[in-house]
């Protein structure tokens, strides 16, 4: 979908002021990966509209994530652009995010990207799933693929390598 | 009326404290690792550590925070990080040792990962919310870290001879340091009877065990020292904590109060 017909649509009648902010935001993406916004990422919680005040809750990926601070910026920056003055961004801790919240839209622009999407969860547990379990090369879709590092560029990705196209890949790590 | 509400701040007070020990168990530990930044064996290890680095020092930051709330003084997370000296500083002395050679890094971190996976499970069960929903996200990390660690102590005690020989000495110089994570004190005890903390002292058994099973595997003996040495939720540090926050702190004590 493009996003900039996107929030054009939402200026119609019929759309709610929620549904132009969740439009907005959709062009706010995580800034090391910036195919994905931070919707399909799952980290983006909530909106709420409270008079002028608008209240935007987001959850970290990992405690110590650096990009947070970035991503708050630029949900300021982008509501304040499209006219929003008194914009609240909120950090909550839990429930704790997983990336079962990733969209399928997003998980399909990872893969366009590079980067192998994250398997569906176990229960929470998958951080237990052992290398090997097959992990689908982006590039040529084969799963002969193993594990190198277990931490690749950021902390939610692992760094893996395709036995059939020989290309090194960054998975994206179930958590 | 009046001794009931000084109750209830002892006891808020306490909780404050507790929340910042544990957030200098991660602040200490995250920096330790932090030293690895372009100094680790090879490209791959260097990522592995800060990322792993960049986890503790995240969840410093929410205990810190959370600890700075609940104080209602005013003081931030950054304060509460920069502004304090060794004495005031309460994490455990194994996270406070310096990072040693590959092998000592990865010895000590196996022993805190397994520690970590015991401890974040049980603190999800406190009756106190935010620490819960910090361990909830603190255990899927330390889930990670583990099966990392675990792999590097077998490759190394099951790998050539000179490996195994300085994953062992690693072993037996930090095994000292593991007593305390399983001891606590009157105050801590009365926040665990209240379901606040974890029950340290009954995590024991099972990280032995774990601890033990994992040793074997990689051809290593578990160490049978007696010595110990313990201070650290009191205090008392090693003479290695005041290098560490001069190097940790030095900014903000030289330029009080300068932001990004």
């Amino acid at each position: 979908m493009n996003a900039a017909q996107n929030i054009a649509d939402t200026a119609r009648p019929g759309y709610s002021e929620i549904e132009r902010l969740e439009a907005l935001l959709e062009q706010v993406t995580d800034p090391e990966i910036p195919v994905v916004s931070i919707h399909d990422l799952g980290i983006l919680r909530d909106i709420s509209l409270d008079g002028d005040r608008v209240t935007v809750t987001i959850t970290t990926t990992y405690s110590g994530c650096p990009a947070m601070s970035t991503i708050r910026a630029d949900i300021r920056q982008t509501l304040a652009q499209a006219g929003y003055q008194d914009v609240q961004v909120k950090q909550s801790l839990s429930p704790a995010w997983t990336t079962d919240w990733m969209t399928a839209q997003g998980r399909e622009k990872l893969r366009e990207y590079g980067i192998a999407p994250p398997q569906k969860s176990n229960q929470g547990h998958c951080a237990m799933i052992s290398p090997g379990t097959a992990v689908v090369c982006p590039q040529c879709g084969s799963e002969r693929t193993e594990c190198i590092s277990e931490f690749g560029s950021t902390a939610c990705k692992a760094l893996y390598r395709c036995l059939d196209c020989a290309e090194p890949f960054d998975y994206f790590k179930c958590i | 009326m009046n001794s009931k509400a000084n109750k209830q701040d002892a006891n808020k007070q306490d909780i404050v404290n507790y929340a910042i020990a544990l957030g200098d168990d991660s602040l200490t530990l995250g920096h330790r690792l932090s030293e690895w930044s372009s100094n680790a064996p090879f490209l791959e290890e260097d990522l592995a550590l800060t990322n792993v680095a960049l986890d503790f020092i995240g969840r410093a930051m929410m205990f810190y925070s959370y600890a700075g709330e609940a104080e209602g003084a005013g003081r931030s997370e950054d304060d509460i990080a920069y502004l304090r000296d060794c004495r005031q500083y309460r994490n455990l002395l194994i996270c406070e040792l310096p990072i040693g050679d590959f092998a000592d890094t990865m010895a000590r971190q196996f022993l805190i990962d397994v520690y970590d996976v015991g401890f974040y499970t049980e603190l999800m069960q406190s009756v106190d919310e935010t620490l819960a929903a910090i361990a909830a996200k603190a255990i899927k990390e330390s889930r990670y870290h583990l099966r990392r660690s675990e792999q590097w102590i077998k490759r190394l005690g099951d790998g050539t001879g000179e490996s195994h020989d300085r994953i062992q000495r690693a072993f037996n110089d930090v095994w000292g340091y593991t007593h305390e994570l399983f001891e606590v004190d009157k105050i801590e005890e009365s926040l665990i009877n209240q379901g606040i903390a974890v029950d340290r002292p009954a995590l024991k058994t099972d990280w032995e065990r774990c601890v033990q099973s994992v040793l074997n595997e990689a051809t290593l003996d578990t160490p049978d020292g007696q010595w110990s040495i313990r201070g650290g939720r009191a205090g008392l540090h090693t003479e290695h904590l005041g290098y560490l926050l001069a190097e940790l702190q030095f900014m903000q004590r030289a330029y009080p109060g300068l932001e990004w």
